[in-house]
């Protein structure tokens, strides 16, 4: 393998060189649609591969995080009046203190007992979504304003896929540099082994929540910036399903690989619309590729590619 | 007191059920490890082959054996075909094709079904029993004592027969177990069949009561793993437990506040988004337990 493949870097550029040549190839905006759709769920899978790549905490309810962020941008500029790029920061404000506060008990939680502990985080907060109806329009989803930024209108398939790829590249990026700090050896070292890194001096407890909240916090800026896009939500983003769907992503594209997640995201978000054409048979083969890739790429689509060269050699 | 005893036949009706999937997931826990997701899907499938056979002309008894066989047939391919494939993997890899293996039964049965709501007829009427100055459905008492002898047989399998020590030893230790000369593979695969023997009967009990449709399973896969974690997994006494608790919090949860109230009183329209409602302080509940 040629040295600048492994320099840390390298896949940041494919990715903005992936981006820029992209719409070169679409014929129509509905493929800027989905590319932005593909982007929005990679930035959301990035962040929660931090929490379960890197750091090995599960996490079944992180469509929550995503849901606020979402519900932000749609309640602050309908209800309160607050601009919606103040209404972004607010809700991802909120998911990192909520996830501050919640993960905190339930950090110390392993395995399945943390996924059920998670799980019961993002049905509240589903759950308060679909309750409220006077300030969320309840289980029908409300509509969401605009981005207004400086007398400019955000609107359009293309504007938003070049908003959300700058998201990406942003969150790709400091993903990428997680890999070389203290924090990120910490990460790797409480997902080795809990004891062994308490051991060695790591405060297991702190990045534990540090983790969780850089995930949650990604996993809203995704929601708010899914909200902006499309001009409406509603509690399925925050939902169970969604969750799970997110889990997916990551381990499909390969746990602690950053760009597995993009790939992760990308196949689990054009596969459903490739295989329209089939129509009813939509999720009995949905559910047969994740069933044969799992089983025949245990460690993800990246990982499984990566060792490809180094095995023949 | 009279709304008590109902909120008290309600909760156990549902409890009942839920137990029945947090023991399904527990038999296939303790046996290869993996939690499956796929578990909602085998209540599915016996509520669902049942209803289409029934609308064939098939007795009901006889529609009733028949999903149950359907779905053991299911549970064995999915450990042969889905599972077993995939041995070495790690846990959150087995879970993913348990996902994927529930969305594909679903996509599966949206084709050779279809995206209705069904309903079987109750198996011994509707004219409800007053208890205690509470009204409570027959089919209650069916689904009650339907899950009391699922238990019952599976104690006493597990217990009294070679086979069923066979599976406890293997839950143990599953080295050991296969030095002794178990043939660990076949006990994982008989355990994936009667755990989806027991989410078919489960299937079959409550679908007069609750209705059944191709995507019931995801919720009742939710609420089982809920129950089995409640109650501590890999314990059977402990998915009952916690199933019991989980229906009777519920009933009670929504029957004590108003907010919930409303959301049962729309159960027979929209089955799925009032249970989620209901949901709530049985959450907040699980989260504080464990």
């Amino acid at each position: 393998m040629p040295r600048w493949v492994r320099h840390r870097y390298a896949s940041l550029v494919v990715l903005a060189v992936v981006i820029a040549l992209l719409p070169l190839l679409f014929p129509s905006s509905y493929y800027y649609r989905v590319a932005a759709l593909v982007w929005v769920s990679a930035l959301a899978a990035i962040g929660l591969n931090i929490l379960m790549g890197k750091a090995g905490q599960v996490s079944l309810g992180h469509a929550g995080f995503f849901g606020i962020g979402a519900y932000a941008v749609a309640i602050g500029p309908t209800h309160l009046g607050v601009p919606p790029l103040a209404s972004l920061l607010i809700g991802a404000v909120l998911s990192a203190a909520l996830a501050y506060l919640v993960g905190r008990p339930i950090l110390r939680l392993k395995g399945h007992y943390l996924a059920i502990a998670t799980l019961g985080l993002g049905v509240l907060v589903a759950l308060v979504i679909t309750t409220e109806i006077r300030w969320t329009g309840g289980p029908d989803g409300m509509p969401v304003k605009k981005l207004v930024v400086f007398g400019w209108r955000a609107s359009g398939a293309d504007t938003w896929y070049w908003i959300t790829a700058g998201m990406l590249l942003i969150g790709t990026w400091l993903a990428l540099n997680l890999d070389d700090t203290p924090t990120g050896r910490a990460f790797r070292a409480l997902h080795d082994s809990e004891i062994a890194a308490r051991v060695a001096g790591v405060h297991v407890d702190r990045f534990k929540l540090q983790a969780f909240v850089i995930a949650a916090v990604y996993a809203s800026l995704a929601g708010s910036a899914l909200a902006l896009m499309n001009g409406f939500v509603n509690p399925d983003q925050a939902g169970f399903l969604h969750s799970v769907e997110m889990v997916t992503m990551v381990v499909l594209g390969g746990l602690g690989s950053v760009i597995g997640s993009i790939v992760g995201a990308a196949v689990l978000i054009m596969l459903p619309q490739a295989l329209t054409v089939f129509q009813e048979y939509e999720h009995l083969l949905l559910g047969f590729l994740i069933i044969v890739s799992m089983i025949f790429m245990r460690d993800g689509i990246v990982p499984m590619l990566a060792k490809l060269p180094g095995r023949r050699a | 007191m009279a709304e008590f005893f109902q909120f008290l036949v309600s909760g156990l009706t549902v409890g009942a059920v839920y137990a029945l999937v947090a023991l399904g997931f527990t038999l296939i826990y303790n046996a290869s490890d993996v939690v499956n997701f796929a578990q909602g899907e085998f209540v599915m499938l016996g509520g669902m082959v049942t209803v289409f056979a029934h609308a064939a002309g098939v007795p009901l008894p006889l529609a009733a054996i028949l999903a149950i066989v359907v779905a053991v047939i299911v549970g064995i391919s999915l450990y042969w075909l889905a599972i077993a494939p995939a041995r070495g993997a790690s846990a959150v890899s087995l879970i993913i094709i348990t996902i994927g293996a529930s969305i594909f039964l679903r996509g599966v049965a949206q084709v050779v079904f279809d995206k209705q709501f069904h309903k079987l007829p109750s198996f011994s009427g509707d004219t409800p029993v007053q208890m205690m100055g509470a009204a409570v459905q027959p089919q209650s008492f069916w689904v009650i004592g339907g899950a009391a002898t699922v238990v019952l047989l599976l104690y006493l399998f597990l217990e009294r027969t070679l086979v069923g020590k066979a599976v406890l030893a293997t839950s143990a230790n599953r080295l050991a177990a296969k030095l002794v000369g178990i043939n660990t593979a076949t006990i994982m695969a008989l355990s994936f069949g009667g755990s989806a023997a027991i989410g078919g009967i489960a299937g079959v009990l409550v679908t007069p009561i609750t209705l059944t449709s191709y995507d019931v399973g995801t919720l009742l896969a939710l609420k089982g793993f809920a129950a089995a974690m409640l109650g501590g997994m890999g314990n059977p006494f402990g998915a009952l437990a916690g199933g019991l608790l989980l229906g009777l919090l519920e009933a009670f949860g929504a029957g004590l506040s108003q907010l919930h109230l409303q959301g049962r009183v729309r159960l027979h329209r929209h089955p799925r988004r009032a249970v989620r409602g209901a949901a709530g302080p049985v959450r907040r509940r699980a989260v504080e337990r464990v």
